[in-house]
């Protein structure tokens, strides 16, 4: 397992036409092995094409990114190969289906990484389970799935791989609260079983306080904040100022504070609020 | 007075043994906020193309501003009527300036020039986005993209607009401006709102909420009456907003709050009124 790096980041779009376009500038971050960072800021804040990045899909105008020590970008096959270490789950992944069945499906990404049959196999078989995708399905079309199972067999296909880092944009966006949790609780797990680092991009910020050790706040290319999820929450003014909020509960909190009730410390899940409702309460009848 | 009913509404698709819609019974009232929350194959948005005759019920009937959607002569003057905005922002936008693509439908419509002029002004000044009629739509945020969309369709002067996930692909403040657009737009213009989405948040100002599951509506009523029946909802797949489940944890460990606190400012002046001797008042 490695740690990522990024040293003075830039991209730029369409670099000497007048479309030219800074996306992101100034990104220096480092994100040890097994840790499960969230990344928050509004749409165009830089976020997707920092990610894209990490696993080499982008090549970077300024800057370096390592893995482990090594450059990503060194050489061509360096940058290839960590395609496999690095997985990256897009927006709406389901679009990307195109095998006649589920199990082809999944197994593209271990096929590519030149893997024999019985290892493919064992990897699809692993990634099947994580994802809560039952073994019954393997031969039907994976485009007469519900939305949450596609979005569940896209999932695997990039899992298939055993990335040491699997990053996924919005992986819940569009789907039902069920659906939601799911996907959520299967990242959880490879993340858990695997000890694989997890960057995960979200607008739910009740998921990202419950999830995330860290969260990198992007704002206008740039990051803006980076801290614990307590950390973050701690400065709503802040996400307010750039586009962003915070969980309900901590909403709730600061209405309270509004209304003389100073629960103390922050409260970012809607349990924490509870328990510190229940607190603030014994203490006033004690 | 209503301006949709639905009377029995069954619906198979073509060629599924299951149906879709099991003999749904509702009326909407002119003027209505109404929600429409269910989880994925629900039936949500097979109900959402019944009200402009995209879909057409395999058994019953379904009535728009008295027309029977069944009937062929009656499809175009309720399609005028009822306007509709997808998930997918850049599905719906169809020309390279934003006037130009909320004008056309009205140019569709055989609307004369100068008042197309006039419509268009006056549905992107109701969307707030008056300032950007000459900009490009591909280049606009997702917020505004659909606010655009929106514009497209009120260019139509419907009575109805029904929004199906409209702010799926948004970030929360794309959300805000799209919720907030249509809020206002039944408050102050009278248009009666059909919004279809899985957020709980969005559905706390409607007037009404309705819950499908499996093809048939399982709740009906207020947004705090719905929200109230905590259990029912996690059966279905779904959940509450934030607020809603810490009242109702707060009320399982003694306290007495109403479930119809369903905002966080609503939630939290009714902590304080429980927890300060004076009652919470600011």
């Amino acid at each position: 397992m490695a740690d990522i790096k990024v040293e003075a980041l830039r991209h730029v779009y369409s670099e000497g036409t007048p479309f030219e376009r800074v996306a992101i500038e100034d990104i220096s971050v480092e994100i040890p092995a097994g840790q499960f960072v969230g990344i928050i800021g509004h749409t165009g804040s830089g976020k997707s094409t920092f990610i894209q990045h990490l696993n080499g899909l982008l090549q970077p105008s300024a800057g370096t990114v390592t893995l482990g020590g090594q450059n990503i970008f060194e050489t061509k096959k360096i940058t290839h190969n960590i395609r496999f270490r690095v997985g990256l789950v897009f927006q709406y992944p389901e679009y990307q289906l195109f095998e006649e069945t589920v199990y082809k499906d999944i197994s593209f990404g271990p096929k590519n990484m030149g893997l024999d049959e019985k290892e493919i196999d064992a990897h699809v078989r692993r990634a099947a389970a994580f994802t809560g995708i039952s073994e019954n399905l393997f031969e039907d079309s994976p485009l007469e799935l519900s939305g949450g199972q596609k979005r569940r067999v896209a999932i695997a296909g990039v899992i298939a791989m055993e990335p040491e880092v699997l990053i996924l944009d919005e992986p819940t966006a569009g789907l039902d609260p069920e659906g939601c949790r799911q996907i959520l609780e299967n990242i959880c797990t490879y993340k858990r079983e695997t000890g694989a680092t997890v960057i995960l991009v979200s607008h739910s910020m009740d998921d990202m306080a419950k999830l995330a050790d860290r969260l990198v706040v992007f704002n206008q290319g740039h990051i803006a904040m980076d801290g614990t999820p307590k950390e973050i929450f701690s400065h709503p003014e802040d996400l307010f100022s750039i586009g962003l909020s915070v969980p309900e509960s901590t909403k709730i909190a600061l209405e309270l504070k509004h209304r003389g009730v100073d629960l103390g410390g922050p409260v970012y899940t809607d349990d924490q609020l509870v328990e510190a409702v229940l607190r603030y309460d014994r203490r006033a009848k004690a | 007075m209503e301006i949709i009913s639905a009377e029995n509404l069954h619906f198979t698709y073509p060629g599924d043994d299951e149906e879709a819609l099991h003999g749904l019974n509702f009326e909407i009232s002119k003027g209505q906020f109404v929600a429409i929350l269910g989880r994925n194959g629900s039936g949500k948005s097979t109900l959402a193309k019944m009200f402009n005759g995209i879909l057409l019920p395999s058994e019953g009937k379904v009535t728009v501003c008295g027309m029977d959607t069944s009937a062929e002569e009656n499809i175009l003057p309720i399609r005028r009527q009822v306007g509709m905005v997808f998930q997918n922002p850049d599905n719906q936008i169809v020309a390279g300036v934003v006037e130009d693509d909320v004008a056309f439908a009205p140019e569709n419509l055989g609307v004369p020039p100068e008042e197309i002029r006039e419509r268009v002004d006056r549905a992107l000044k109701l969307v707030n986005m008056y300032e950007y009629r000459e900009h490009a739509p591909h280049l606009l945020s997702g917020g505004q993209k659909q606010r655009v969309a929106i514009a497209g369709v009120l260019a139509m002067e419907p009575d109805v607009i029904v929004l199906d996930e409209p702010t799926a692909m948004l970030d929360p403040q794309g959300r805000q401006e799209v919720v907030g657009t249509v809020t206002r737009l039944c408050r102050e213009q009278g248009i009666t709102v059909i919004l279809i989405t899985h957020h709980m948040a969005e559905c706390v100002d409607a007037d009404r909420l309705m819950i499908m599951d499996e093809g048939r509506i399982t709740a009906d009523g207020s947004p705090a009456e719905v929200f109230s029946r905590v259990e029912l909802l996690k059966k279905e797949g779904l959940t509450v907003p934030a607020s809603t489940y810490v009242v109702h944890k707060l009320n399982a460990a003694g306290f007495s709050l109403p479930l119809s606190a369903l905002t966080p400012e609503a939630c939290a002046q009714a902590i304080a009124g429980a927890l300060l001797p004076c009652g919470g008042e600011k």
